[in-house]
């Protein structure tokens, strides 16, 4: 499809600005001016409109496809809290209102709305207080890596390094390392857990963290779990637990209750907000009692009169995080998507997510490679390596499925697992979607079998087959200014 | 339960294939030791939307609205053409995951490659990355990005940067080993002497803003020239509607611009999800943080976008990655783009001369109160700051109090200035709300 | 094809030794792993490097691959070619593919290289 510059014409507007009406005071000077105007292009309302709605139906989305992509938790977003979100009362708010003098009486219903979700992640995780300011998976990730650090500088300890087993997300180590320390990466062991033994000849005084997904990226729960906990903590290290597999042990197990000191959520998985193509996300972080001091600011409190505030003065927190309160759209959302639910709700969101996980891995286990094959649960890997040995590899596979009209899973994660394809189907697809899934995979592995050489001609049915990655990496064409 | 399509009779069978024959859906839980179950999961039952809504309106409604604001501080209350709500609504595009599989997400991918494309004219910088989280986050990122292009670990920051992302700057470098340094402000601009002070060649970047937090605009050539000299970097935060009318980052030398973009079709909604942008020189987009989208070409030659140098990134280089940023905030991008493509090259330039236009009105408004100063040692884009008789907090309570919203106290960050106040004001301002506003003011110093 | 004459470091560098100085690339194991090359980053001429030290990277599309010194020395040139075409790597490992010129500053630490047949006995191993 065209460019949105190339439909650009002089003289065109998608928008009619109010009306001038104060006089026309000041010009800006000449040395403070830019010399050329900037190139937006010129284009109608309905040009505009026309042109994204013909981009969005180049898109895969839940509304329209099937989304296994494991670790995503690409579950449907329901449309009332799309709804919730949209009420003027919260979209036209200024973040710096409650900062004013009285302020805070007329942002009540926001404060009130974060304090809540609070206290019900709180619930959800055993965990003892909850900052919402974190913006992302990645950043709660950064910000609870920053917590124990700023723990371990007020306790006294030298720290140097942070425990990551090598099935994690790629973000644990790259957080741990931007927050200023060492990585050591744990292998895993055949049952596809951090393997026990070099675990603990790598936990030593220097060991700041352990952080882990649990269930891990294979979605096995690790049986370990709390004798990792109990020697983490021996060694003056803290427990960092990544919820980005929330969604399989909502109401069965609680990251507090299995020894874990600082948790993120992904509120954008387990919570159903939207994935936006790539964001906004909102990634809350909890901690137990001894952390809660380090917490950024401001934090939303609630005054003995029942009213809520905001405290900045917290002389151990770790500061600013974010510029306010976190992505409260984003939080808002979570929110009523908790109320919906409810408590029984949320049980049969992981039951389901859990049963979906276990029928899909069972129907396909005779077809393609389970390298780690144990009571998984929310989602599970298969390996392509069988199909590969024809030719057929897991990105083939993806390409295969998306000619059928469903986003292929994660590939070549985790990188324990060789031509890795990472399924997680959620709680809201239903048997008949699974089972045509189901079908489609057998197909693929069947035709992997008698004409291998055809995966290559896939996807044929998308607007675009196989870009060329490698030419995109050296020519670098990241903009256009032509047009 | 609405979101679950299951029948009993679905679970049933789906856990007989599975081999459970009990029936109870538990026992696929049976991998976590019963000693480590839940020990408590209390929360309310579910209700229905209706049930929610009512309740969520009631808190929704506890939030006054109808307040005329002339608050400001690096977010602002613009006006949202209503194509912008509707071409973000469409599903096909927030419920989307990150564009990894190329093929299924051509159209997010084109998106965020017009997106870019719009920064780099707005910015007239080369490339782009597809979004940050914030203007504060961009800004850190845009300083760690300087201290491993240039091996350096010393950064000056211009006071006139928005003293929220300073403050964040030093929560995220706590644990690193950054040599910072804060100049002054004076006459309302960068003051010169105080950078050259502390400039040399151990120093990483100088960050500046512009038009800086008090509204004030500058031309910041003369620093990035001093900069370059020296083998410094120069990053720019910028407030992105102003480069409808105001020099570019790219033409006073900046090496790495960033910024805000809320005010591209963004709503406030009490703080987020906003968007932090970044552009820089070309030599610099591997050290980038983030996502980058690239155009290039299919098996049979046709124009295609995909996600390209992904080797920057954490699920490819772990430990050793540009940055941890995996979520960055692609639908506030695909607003901010198609808020771009609706105002176009005209629209910008008349919004921003409308903002600075009905700025100088209510200078001219409120500089003709006794006891008001209005602050005109450098020139200003929509937002300025007034000296008051005394702490403005009493004042600001009381036009609270008759629906205004009068802007924001600067001795909340700036302890030499507790007489003063900020003040924005934007398109949505009209002059009958400016002479209220003035006319308020009057009444609650001296009457 | 593991040319004889070179020595091979476990990170599959290639090296060969002229005099007192040396040029090194990476293997045709190693292009092979990682696939058409899309950029390398080189070191400064002039710097310092340690045997066995990261001083460079070469990345594909799929992932970047650190570089170590083969030898400890000094850069005296790097193979500017490979700046506009880093497919060369891929074209021609141990020829027009070179990275980087050193002077050797300890003859001995040749003893810690591999030969051709060790090399070609550690592909088959780790393999």
């Amino acid at each position: 499809m065209e460019l949105i510059f190339e439909k650009s014409r002089p003289g065109r507007r998608g928008v009619t600005l109010p009306a001038k009406d104060v006089p026309a005071a000041c010009e800006v000077d000449g040395r403070y001016r830019r010399g050329r105007d900037a190139e937006l292009p010129c284009v109608s309302e309905p040009g505009v409109v026309r042109h994204f709605t013909g981009l969005s139906k180049m898109n895969f989305g839940i509304d329209s496809h099937f989304y296994p992509l494991g670790s995503c938790t690409m579950k449907y977003n329901p449309k009332f809290t799309e709804r919730i979100a949209g009420l003027e009362e919260f979209t036209s708010l200024h973040p710096l209102g409650p900062q004013l003098v009285r302020g805070a009486m007329l942002t009540q219903g926001a404060l009130e709305v974060i304090s809540n979700l609070g206290s019900v992640l709180c619930e959800i995780t055993g965990m003892e207080s909850f900052t919402t300011q974190p913006m992302a998976g990645a950043h709660g990730e950064l910000t609870g890596v920053m917590l124990i650090a700023a723990y371990h500088r007020h306790k006294g300890n030298r720290k140097k390094y942070v425990l990551i087993p090598d099935s994690g997300h790629g973000t644990n180590p790259a957080s741990a390392a931007i927050a200023g320390y060492k990585v050591r990466t744990i292998r895993s062991d055949t049952s596809g857990v951090m393997d026990l033994g070099e675990f603990k000849r790598s936990l030593d005084e220097d060991a700041a963290a352990v952080m882990l997904t649990c269930p891990n990226t294979l979605g096995v729960f690790n049986p370990h779990i709390k004798e990792i906990a109990d020697l983490t903590h021996k060694a003056g290290a803290l427990m960092y637990y990544d919820g980005a597999n929330l969604n399989a042990i909502l109401g069965k197990a609680r990251p507090g209750d299995l020894g874990f000191d600082v948790v993120h959520l992904n509120l954008h998985k387990t919570f159903a907000t939207p994935h936006g193509g790539g964001g906004p996300g909102a990634g809350p972080v909890g901690v137990k009692k001894d952390l809660i001091p380090f917490l950024p600011v401001p934090r939303v409190i609630r005054r003995t009169d029942g009213m809520f505030a905001l405290d900045f003065e917290e002389p151990l927190s770790i500061g600013y995080i974010s510029p306010f309160y976190g992505n409260f759209a984003v939080i808002l959302k979570a929110y009523a998507y908790v109320l919906l639910l409810g408590r029984k709700g949320l049980i049969e969101v992981s039951e389901s997510a859990v049963l979906n996980a276990n029928y899909l891995k069972c129907r396909l286990r005779k077809y393609y490679d389970i390298p780690y094959d144990k009571d998984c649960l929310h989602e599970f890997v298969l390996s392509a390596s069988r199909q590969s040995e024809k030719g057929v590899h897991a990105t083939d596979i993806a390409k295969g499925l998306i000619d059928k009209g469903i986003h292929p899973p994660t590939v070549y994660f985790p990188l324990i697992v060789k031509e890795a394809m990472m399924i997680e189907p959620t709680e809201t697809e239903s048997k008949e979607t699974l089972d045509r899934f189901v079908e489609v995979m057998i197909e693929l592995a069947a035709l992997a079998e008698k004409d291998p050489g055809v995966f290559k001609e896939f996807p044929r049915t998308t607007p675009v087959c196989r870009p060329d990655e490698v030419k995109a990496a050296r020519d670098m064409d990241v903009c256009s200014l032509s047009g | 339960m609405n979101y679950i399509p299951h029948s009993e009779q679905d679970r049933q069978e789906m856990l007989k294939v599975i081999g459970i024959r009990s029936g109870n859906v538990d026992e696929l839980f049976k991998g976590i030791p019963a000693e480590l179950r839940a020990l408590s999961f209390d929360l309310p039952s579910g209700k229905s939307e209706f049930e929610v809504e009512r309740y969520l309106k009631s808190l929704a409604e506890k939030n006054a609205t109808d307040l005329v604001t002339f608050v400001g501080g690096g977010f602002y209350d613009h006006y949202i053409p209503a194509a912008v709500d509707a071409v973000v609504s469409r599903s096909e595009f927030y419920t989307a995951y990150t564009p990894y599989q190329a093929e299924a997400s051509q159209g997010t991918l084109q998106a965020i490659y017009e997106y870019q494309s719009c920064i780099c004219r707005l910015t007239g910088m080369e490339v782009s990355n597809a979004s940050l989280y914030d203007g504060g986050t961009a800004l850190y990122e845009a300083a760690m990005m300087a201290i491993h292009i240039t091996g350096r670990n010393k950064i000056i920051m211009d006071g006139g940067v928005n003293p929220i992302y300073r403050r964040m700057m030093y929560c995220y470098t706590t644990n690193l080993s950054i040599e910072f340094v804060e100049t002054p402000v004076t006459h309302g601009q960068s003051d010169r002497n105080e950078i050259d002070k502390y400039l040399d060649d151990k120093t990483a970047a100088v960050i500046l803003q512009n038009p800086n937090f008090f509204g004030a605009i500058d031309d910041h050539s003369d620093i990035a020239e001093k900069c370059h000299k020296l083998g410094a970097l120069v990053i720019e935060s910028v407030y992105p509607l102003s480069l409808g009318v105001l020099k570019t980052p790219q033409e006073m030398g900046a090496d790495i611009a960033t910024g805000e973009g809320q005010s591209l079709g963004i709503p406030l909604s009490f703080g987020g999800p906003y968007l932090g942008f970044m552009a820089a020189r070309k030599e610099f987009i591997r050290r980038m943080p983030g996502r980058i989208v690239g155009a290039t070409t299919d098996r049979a030659g046709r124009r295609s976008f995909i996600l390209t140098l992904q080797t920057r990134e954490q699920h490819i280089r772990r430990e050793k990655a540009t940055s941890n940023i995996c979520s960055n905030e692609a639908l506030c991008a695909l607003r901010a783009l198609v808020y771009m493509c609706l105002i176009g090259k005209e629209g910008i330039k008349e919004i921003a001369a409308l903002c600075m236009n009905k700025a100088e009105y209510a200078k001219q408004k409120l500089e003709a109160i006794k006891g008001v100063e209005v602050k005109r040692s450098s020139p200003t884009f929509n937002e300025f700051i007034i000296k008051l008789p005394g702490d403005p907090n009493g004042l600001i309570g009381k036009l609270i109090e008759k629906g205004i919203a009068a802007g924001f106290p600067l001795g909340r960050y700036y302890e030499d200035m507790t007489d003063y106040m900020l003040i924005a004001v934007t398109e949505k301002r009209t002059r009958q709300e400016i002479a209220m506003f003035a006319e308020a003011l009057e009444d609650a110093l001296w009457s | 094809m593991v040319p004889q004459e070179l020595k091979y470091t476990k990170e599959h560098e290639w090296v060969r030794i002229e005099g007192g100085e040396a040029v090194f690339g990476i293997t045709d194991h190693a292009q092979s792993e990682l696939g058409d090359v899309t950029f390398v980053e080189f070191p400064d001429t002039g710097s310092e490097i340690k045997q066995f030290g990261s001083l460079a990277t070469v990345e594909s599309v799929k992932a970047a691959s650190d570089i170590y010194a083969p030898l400890s020395g000094r850069i005296l040139k790097v193979n500017e070619a490979l700046r506009d075409k880093p497919e060369i790597i891929n074209q021609s490992p141990y020829e027009e593919g070179w990275i980087c010129r050193i002077s050797v500053a300890d003859a001995m630490e040749e003893r810690n290289l591999m030969d051709a047949s060790a090399y070609e006995t550690y592909l088959k191993e780790s393999g």
